[in-house]
């Protein structure tokens, strides 16, 4: 499975279709790209993502040839294109706007670029025809652009940028037009269409769910740069700066400062309670099925004739207290099974350090931020056990969005974070509510430490 | 709706009286059987028929048409090329003072522009005749025509021509394919302008015309020194009648299009 997964990027000696060498791209005084360097290969989908203003448009721009870098080249299978008119690049541009032919139709549309190359008629029309189909327009080829609606008309504009079957399609925010509904459904499409005509797409969006969902790999921009590119999983699970991070999904920066972890700091704050010899562990008399006393009046007054007596649930085994060694392998499993290395974090005073093995040692006395999904933390009303981190807080507010719900969680210093928590049951987790003092816990390697 | 005033009924009504009750006296003259101008001896239109069989006016008529149309046409592709370079061309050195080069004609008065032309062409030694008279009336009309056009091109999406470039057209295909239809309809309207203001140009027409090269509107102009005849006011009527068909027809294309397009939106939407 592993080798077939399509990622020409980590291949060394694969051949890019589109390079940016060290492009600069300034409007006067003003740098709209500022030496950007990036490679995008054959079949991929590739997505530009980033807040409005950061160059995205201008860099498609300079693919389809209506801007020249000021500074740099781009090279289009490895010949500089900066020269070649637009006319003359095998790349097609789907518009923002769509910029459909209002006084042609949509046929005519499709048609046109075919036109333009020396063809003969039968191969223009067994083209159109093939585009149409492929966009489910068939029925709406002699009408003109603004007798169709907003969806249909964004798949003309697919079908003629496609018509013919350029090296590299452009699409600029193609769905930003479009409601949500009509917009997911056009993103599978998108997916369907480049899948199937093999053809490069890269595509700009300043929505972030577009991106992750329809490509292969994501470059988040921010002022004419690039802050990182790479796949959408990546880009979520270890965005490399705060800005990633923050554009991407919700997330939890906890503020703090980083210090190298050697061995002896894993310790877990507080001693686990020594269990109660002769009573079984309150966790233990949670697990053990048993009836209660209805269910006992039950047996007894109606029951028994037909099951017999009633027995009575074993008492738990009573063992011998435990030896010191004893005690010190069951503190080891008890506590978290937390790999060496990485960082912790003086997050708070009085608080616990938390604990990120993923993190860079190199960090060590940096101030840092740590990054964590919502839906990473787990939450619950009793202290959890065997966590590498845990941290007592008080829930502020409850979203409850059907599937998932949110807990907005105070932290000791006020620090707001949310805690995002699927709904596999009915009523999920009714017992907590507001203002109750919960526990949120992760793991070691949930969150990300960046750099300030 | 806000309350019709007695002033505004008034100075509405006054306003169009004072524009058209001549030309409605005139048309009105133009059916009376009588010769007398002043003198209203019952309906008749002979007067159109003998305008008909007038040799001199026929001619006349003849010669404007050719100087509308001709001056007309090179006064659209002038002028449509201009408003595309003033819209198009983004910033360049002297663009503000080019653009105001192109609307001074506009306020400048005919006299001058006449008496220039005429100067430019004894300078040059072009004979007076048919052809000065076209280049002349080019001169001013275009002013016009390129007035009209920008104001389209102005609001015209430059996307549709980048869509044009991106599908392989040269900069000259894609005006030709995809620009100038969708601004025909401001085109047309120029040109029709155009016409209608070399039809009824009088001034800058006498200071450039020559020999064999006399315009309705001279025509005009000469008779009536002699006095007021019928068969002018009848000849009158129908440049009216042009005019007025000319404007209305250059108003209806760029509306019905619009309206058209709209509809059509409306019932795209109901459908989606
Ligand atoms: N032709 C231009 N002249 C001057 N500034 C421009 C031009 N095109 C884009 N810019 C500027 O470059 C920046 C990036 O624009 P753009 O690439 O359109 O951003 P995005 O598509 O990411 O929203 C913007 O600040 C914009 O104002
Ligand atoms: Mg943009």
């Amino acid at each position: 499975m592993a080798a077939s997964v399509f990622a020409p990027w980590t291949d060394p000696d694969q051949k890019p279709l589109i390079e940016f060498r060290n492009v600069t791209k300034r409007f006067g005084d003003f740098t709209a790209i500022n030496d950007l360097s990036l490679k995008i290969y054959e079949r991929e989908f590739f997505a530009l993502l980033g807040p409005s203003g950061c160059g995205k448009t201008t860099m498609m721009r300079m693919l389809a040839g209506f801007e020249t870098p000021t500074q740099g080249n781009i090279l289009l299978g490895g010949q500089v294109i900066d020269d070649v008119p637009p006319n003359k690049r095998a790349v097609n541009m789907m518009f923002q706007s769509y910029a459909l032919f209002p006084h042609l139709s949509i046929w005519d549309n499709i048609a046109f670029g075919l036109k333009r190359e020396s063809r003969d008629k039968a191969s223009i029309e067994a083209r159109v025809e093939e585009m149409l189909r492929l966009t489910r327009l068939t029925k709406f080829a002699l009408r003109k652009p603004h007798q169709i609606s907003g969806g249909q008309r964004q798949r003309v504009a697919l079908a003629r940028s496609l018509a013919k079957a350029p090296k590299l399609l452009l699409l600029d925010e193609p769905l930003g037009a479009l409601d949500k509904k009509l917009r997911e459904e056009t993103q599978f499409e998108l997916m369907d269409i480049q899948e199937k005509t093999g053809t490069t797409f890269v595509i700009v969006t300043h929505d972030q769910e577009e991106a992750m969902t329809v490509a292969s790999r994501v470059a988040v921009m921010d002022e004419g740069r690039l802050v990182q590119v790479s796949t959408p999983d990546v880009i979520y699970e270890a965005p490399n700066s705060v800005y990633v991070a923050g554009f991407i999904g919700d997330v939890n920066l906890i503020k703090g400062t980083a210090s190298a972890r050697t061995t002896a700091t894993v310790e877990e704050p507080e001693a686990p309670t020594q269990p109660a010899e002769n009573t079984p562990s309150a966790a233990q008399q949670e697990r053990t099925p048993r009836p209660n006393s209805y269910g006992e009046w039950l047996h007894d007054t109606l029951l028994s004739p037909i099951l017999g007596k009633r027995v009575e649930a074993p008492k738990p085994k009573q063992l011998p207290a435990p030896t010191p060694e004893e005690t010190a392998t069951a503190k080891a499993a008890e506590a978290p099974d937390i790999p060496e290395g990485g960082l912790s974090l003086k997050w708070a005073d009085g608080e616990p350090d938390l604990i990120a093995v993923n993190g860079d040692p190199a960090l060590d006395g940096k101030e840092v931020t740590l990054a964590l999904r919502p839906e990473k933390f787990s939450i619950s009303k009793t202290k959890p056990t065997g966590v590498a981190n845990a941290v007592k807080g008080k829930v502020i507010d409850i979203g409850y969005l059907g599937n998932i719900s949110t807990y907005h969680v105070e932290l000791p210093g006020g620090l707001m974070v949310k805690s995002q928590v699927t709904n596999t049951r009915r009523i999920a987790r009714r017992d907590i509510t507001w203002e109750d003092t919960v526990w949120l816990s992760f793991t070691a390697t949930a969150g990300v430490v960046l750099p300030e | 709706m806000r309350r019709f005033s007695w002033f505004n009924a008034t100075s509405l009504t006054l306003g169009f009286a004072f524009l058209y009750l001549p030309m409605i006296i005139l048309v009105i003259y133009s059916f009376n059987e009588s010769r007398l101008v002043t003198v209203w001896a019952g309906f008749s239109t002979k007067w159109y028929g003998e305008l008909i069989q007038n040799e001199e006016f026929l001619g006349a008529a003849w010669v404007t048409a050719k100087v509308a149309f001709f001056s007309s046409c090179l006064a659209t592709v002038l002028g449509t090329m201009a408003a595309y370079v003033i819209v198009r061309a983004g910033r360049f050195k002297g663009r503000t003072l080019f653009s105001g080069m192109i609307y001074a004609p506009l306020v400048m008065p005919e006299v001058i522009t006449g008496l220039s032309l005429l100067l430019l062409f004894i300078g040059i030694g072009l004979d007076r005749g048919i052809l000065t008279v076209v280049l002349a009336h080019t001169t001013f009309a275009m002013c016009y025509v390129s007035v009209v056009v920008s104001s389209r091109l102005v609001s015209f999406d430059r996307s549709l021509e980048e869509a044009a470039l991106d599908l392989g057209c040269s900069p000259f295909e894609a005006f030709r394919l995809v620009t100038l239809p969708i601004i025909a309809p401001a085109v047309i309207s120029g040109w029709l302008l155009a016409f209608t203001l070399s039809l009824d140009d009088l001034v800058i027409a006498s200071f450039t015309t020559g020999p064999g090269a006399t315009t309705l509107p001279i025509k005009v102009f000469s008779a009536v020194r002699l006095g007021v005849s019928p068969e002018i006011n009848a000849l009158s009527t129908l440049m009216i009648a042009i005019v007025t068909v000319g404007v209305i027809t250059a108003s209806l294309v760029s509306k019905r299009a619009a309206v058209q397009q709209a509809r059509d939106e409306r019932a795209a939407e109901r459908a989606e």
